[in-house]
């Protein structure tokens, strides 16, 4: 049995999981509504307008310096796998993508994107 | 020692003779592994939960359930059950679609993590040739339920608690990264039977002692973090956020989140000791006078000493938990980028250098 099969099945069950138990939970739990239940929770104080709002830009910030790194990640693996062989050459070349990559967070970190305000 | 290689084989050919038709024993093979899968992961649920309170109890001098069974042992049974009969409240003014599906997505990235862990010799499911890294992927699925839960609450508790989820979970998400990589440069390869296979004499924290050290402690923080546990617990810091991204979901819903984070815990522990302890392998001294002592640790089956090693990082989790104060966010963000990321980069390159040298 090849591994994508069993990856198909693991994915399957797990949808099987929670969907089984929403059903169950369904069936057997109590129901009851009124006005005031499905309001959200603000420690009993009514909600003022919507959630659904601008909200902070420093969360925005980290987001898109760690989406410069993780693409990093990504095309460092191929290197990690076979760094034996490729030797000092190729640890040399990593290390100019490094340099370039740290560069970039020296900005980011001269700039002030990550202190918090 | 628990054959499973040849049980396997037994249930195939059994099945073979008694049906005869190709198509159903893969059916009724795909059904079996679902079921083993679906009672370990809910068997580690409950065994974790029932740990964690005793343990966490005994921390703080208390005795932790005591009234279910003997010790409290069946008292997660009891919570399940309980758990099942809440009623799930319906909230208004939520984006109904993104709050039903995001316990799906969250579940699903630790079901299928959980599928590709090695747990003994030869006992494993999804075992593909880039296995750490599908790992590493699928696992960064939850912090998408969890964000996609915050906002879809349409409350501001979920919203801020969601939102510092996300910050912290991409963010440590890097340096475990990271770290897992300067692993592979040893190992030489993605497979997970491979990476075993290669700790068979040490152990690859004792192959390169220096840098593996360095990069199993960023990965045991990275990934106390990623589990929004301990001193990392800002997302659903209790006195400030109620219970942060999930404070709009109950009865079983909100089981569903629960579950995510215990097994997390498991999950980010067995990666850490398959990746730097050896995973399944025995400890083993290479030398020729050692010879009768790795035959006594080979007598100890490969499952125990995957499940001690995991539980050992699971204690070790607890501990950190109960012991440091909650950090604030900023703290946080900057352990992370401007501590633990730098260390990782020249950790990275040290372990390059190390591995050309000897």
């Amino acid at each position: 049995m090849s591994s994508g099969e069993i990856f198909i099945v693991v994915f399957i069950t797990a949808i099987i999981l929670v969907s089984a138990a929403l059903v169950i939970a369904m069936l057997i739990s109590p129901r009851s509504t009124n006005e005031q239940k499905g309001e959200p929770y603000e420690c009993g104080i009514p909600t003022r307008g919507t959630s659904w709002m601008q909200f902070k830009i420093g969360y925005y910030l980290f987001a898109i310096l760690f989406l410069m790194f993780d693409v990093e990640t990504v095309l460092l693996f191929p290197w990690a796998v076979i760094m034996k062989s490729l030797g000092v050459m190729g640890l040399c070349s990593v290390l100019f993508f490094l340099f370039i990559l740290v560069l970039g967070l020296a900005y980011a970190w001269k700039k002030g994107a990550l202190e918090w305000k | 020692m628990l054959e499973l290689d040849k049980f396997i084989e037994w249930i195939h050919s059994s099945l073979l003779y008694l049906i005869g038709l190709d198509w159903v024993v893969s059916l009724i093979e795909y059904v079996l592994i679902g079921v083993a899968f679906l009672s370990l992961y809910a068997v580690l649920a409950l065994i974790l939960i029932y740990v964690e309170r005793k343990i966490c109890a005994f921390f703080q001098c208390r005795l932790g359930p005591t009234r279910v069974g003997p010790w409290g042992l069946f008292q997660s049974i009891a919570d399940m059950v309980k758990i099942l009969l809440k009623e799930i409240i319906r909230i208004d003014k939520t984006d109904q679609l993104i709050f039903k599906v995001a316990p799906f997505i969250v579940i699903i990235g630790s079901f299928c993590t959980f599928g590709a862990l090695q747990f003994g010799r030869g006992l494993h499911g999804v075992d593909f040739n880039v296995g750490l890294f599908y790992m590493l992927a699928i696992s960064s699925l939850g912090v998408v339920g969890i964000l996609l839960a915050g906002w879809a609450s349409n409350n501001k508790y979920t919203l801020i608690g969601a939102m510092r989820s996300g910050a912290q979970l991409v963010s440590y998400e890097l340096s475990a990264g990271i770290s897992l990589l300067t692993m592979v440069i040893i190992s030489g390869s993605l497979n997970l039977t491979d990476i075993i296979e290669g700790q068979a004499n040490a152990w690859y924290i004792f192959q390169a002692p220096l840098p593996a050290l360095i990069a199993f402690v960023i990965y045991l923080i990275a990934g106390h973090a990623e589990t929004n546990r301990g001193p990392f617990d800002l997302p659903e810091a209790e006195s400030e956020l109620t219970a942060g991204y999930h404070t709009e979901y109950s009865g079983i819903q909100f089981g569903f989140f629960y579950l995510a984070e215990y097994l997390n815990m498991f999950i980010i522990a067995a990666i850490a000791a398959t990746v730097f302890l050896g995973g399944w392998q025995p400890f083993h001294i290479n030398a020729d006078w050692a010879a009768s002592f790795n035959g006594i640790m080979d007598c100890i089956p490969t499952w125990a000493w995957f499940f001690g090693k995991v539980f050992a990082l699971i204690f070790l989790s607890l501990w950190v938990r109960w012991t440091f104060p909650r950090l604030r966010i900023d703290q946080l963000l900057k352990l992370e980028w401007k501590i633990l990321m730098p260390i990782s980069l020249v950790n990275l390159l040290l372990m390059a250098v190390w591995v050309l040298i000897f």
